[in-house]
């Protein structure tokens, strides 16, 4: 019974969302979303990552034996990473240094070797690109929706437009405690909701 | 009393300290010389002010999953500690003597990751011989250390900070005993966060995300103390 490739495109994205229902990642997830667009290009590049990973860990998992796949996929992973490290570092320097050691850190991001190790090893290779597109939509919009809230509760703004004056906005959202604030609140949200759909 | 007074001179003038953008360059030992100060300072500030869990956001993953009793964290502690330590100095090594030289930074991310996991098998099978409960105790955690952004966040950080070798080690240790303050902490108050009925939905991880929100807001008390 496979899952048409739809459904392994949705999954990701709402029913085993990786921020809010497999709470993989969560690292980045709080580091990185203090403002709307930096959460979003961190889901960018991670996507990339997640993307790239799924595609070459299906494309080579006949020939890695049992016993090194899991360094193999992480230095697979440590590619990508590398170079879409380089590509920000080239083109989008701001963000660069706003996102600074979460880029190379998206290697030990649980997400992406959890997919690999439980989706791409086993899956053909349009699949595999399915669900790390999926996963990796998932994942950003989980980090574009933190950064808006954190962005809009702290500052009044939401991608650097003003909705309301700065004066209301309360700071504590876009500092540390926030982070973690606001993500428990969303992700009891979360669970709510999928109770009551259930 | 003299040697205070010449640390303290040595902080005088090396008030540049965290901010030394001579990146890839190698540490001039002369310039750069580390005093006691210098290392109280990258105590106090990685274990309280900066703290690597609540105020930067590395391991989480462990912060959730392994504190759920004390002594569970305090081996977690341990682990992290130790492969920390190590894994610093290697990396160090290697970036210094082999990345720099060469300009083969781009290759660091791939070659930090390889020696930290090389390591963390390790301890894994040290541990399996010299202390079976606590390797028990460990679990899957264990070899999670590898994909435990706190050992490569801090590699990659002491690069970034241009410490010298001994302040890595310092702030290597100093980090994890940060890591161990906050997860000892936080895994003695889940235990008494078990006894309290919580509404539907904020149950497990959305409750212990608010109360580590929390002990933020508290440790954030320590901010200004250290730059």
């Amino acid at each position: 019974m496979k899952d048409s490739a739809s459904k392994v495109l949705l999954n990701g994205l709402m029913k085993e969302n990786p921020i809010f229902v497999l709470i993989l990642g969560i690292c980045p997830t709080l580091a990185t979303t203090t403002s709307a667009l930096n959460g979003m290009c961190m889901g960018l590049a991670t996507l990339f990552v997640l993307f790239g990973s799924n595609v070459a860990v299906s494309i080579v998992k006949n020939f890695i034996p049992d016993k090194v796949r899991i360094p193999a996929y992480i230095v697979v992973i440590a590619t990508f990473v590398s170079v879409v490290e380089m590509l920000i570092h080239a083109y989008y320097p701001v963000i660069y240094e706003s996102l600074g050691i979460f880029i190379p850190l998206i290697v030990v991001n649980c997400i992406v070797l959890g997919r690999a190790e439980a989706f791409a090893a086993k899956n053909t290779v349009f699949r595999s690109a399915l669900d790390g597109l999926g996963m990796g939509l998932g994942f950003t919009f989980a980090l574009t929706l933190l950064g808006t809230l954190r962005e809009l509760l702290g500052t009044g703004k939401v991608f650097g437009n003003v909705i309301f004056p700065e004066n209301y906005g309360a700071l504590i959202f876009v500092l540390a405690p926030g982070a973690f604030i606001v993500l428990g609140y969303l992700i009891a949200i979360m669970n709510k909701l999928r109770k009551r759909t259930v | 009393m003299g040697l205070i007074r010449t640390s303290l001179l040595h902080i005088n003038q090396s008030t540049n300290y965290p901010i030394n953008t001579s990146t890839n360059q190698p540490i001039n030992q002369l310039t750069n010389q580390p005093t006691i100060m210098t290392f109280i300072l990258i105590f106090i500030s990685a274990v309280f002010v900066n703290n690597i869990v609540l105020a930067q956001f590395l391991g989480i993953c462990p912060f959730l999953g392994v504190s759920k009793k004390i002594n569970t964290a305090i081996g977690m502690t341990g682990a992290v500690a130790f492969v920390m330590t190590i894994a610093t100095i290697f990396t160090y090594v290697i970036q210094k003597t082999v990345l720099d030289p060469y300009h083969i930074q781009f290759l660091q991310t791939i070659t930090y990751i390889l020696i930290i996991a090389a390591l963390v098998q390790l301890v894994e099978i040290m541990l399996k011989k010299v202390s079976p409960p606590l390797y028990q105790a460990l679990g899957v955690y264990l070899p999670l250390i590898t994909t435990n952004c706190v050992i490569l966040g801090v590699a990659l950080l002491v690069i970034k900070k241009d410490f010298n070798l001994v302040e890595s080690v310092v702030f290597a240790i100093s980090t994890a005993i940060g890591f161990g303050l906050a997860l000892i902490l936080f895994a003695g108050i889940r235990e008494q966060l078990n006894m309290v009925k919580l509404p539907k939905g904020m149950e497990g991880i959305p409750a212990a995300l608010i109360t580590a929100g929390l002990l933020a807001m508290a440790f954030m008390g320590f901010s200004g103390i250290v730059k």
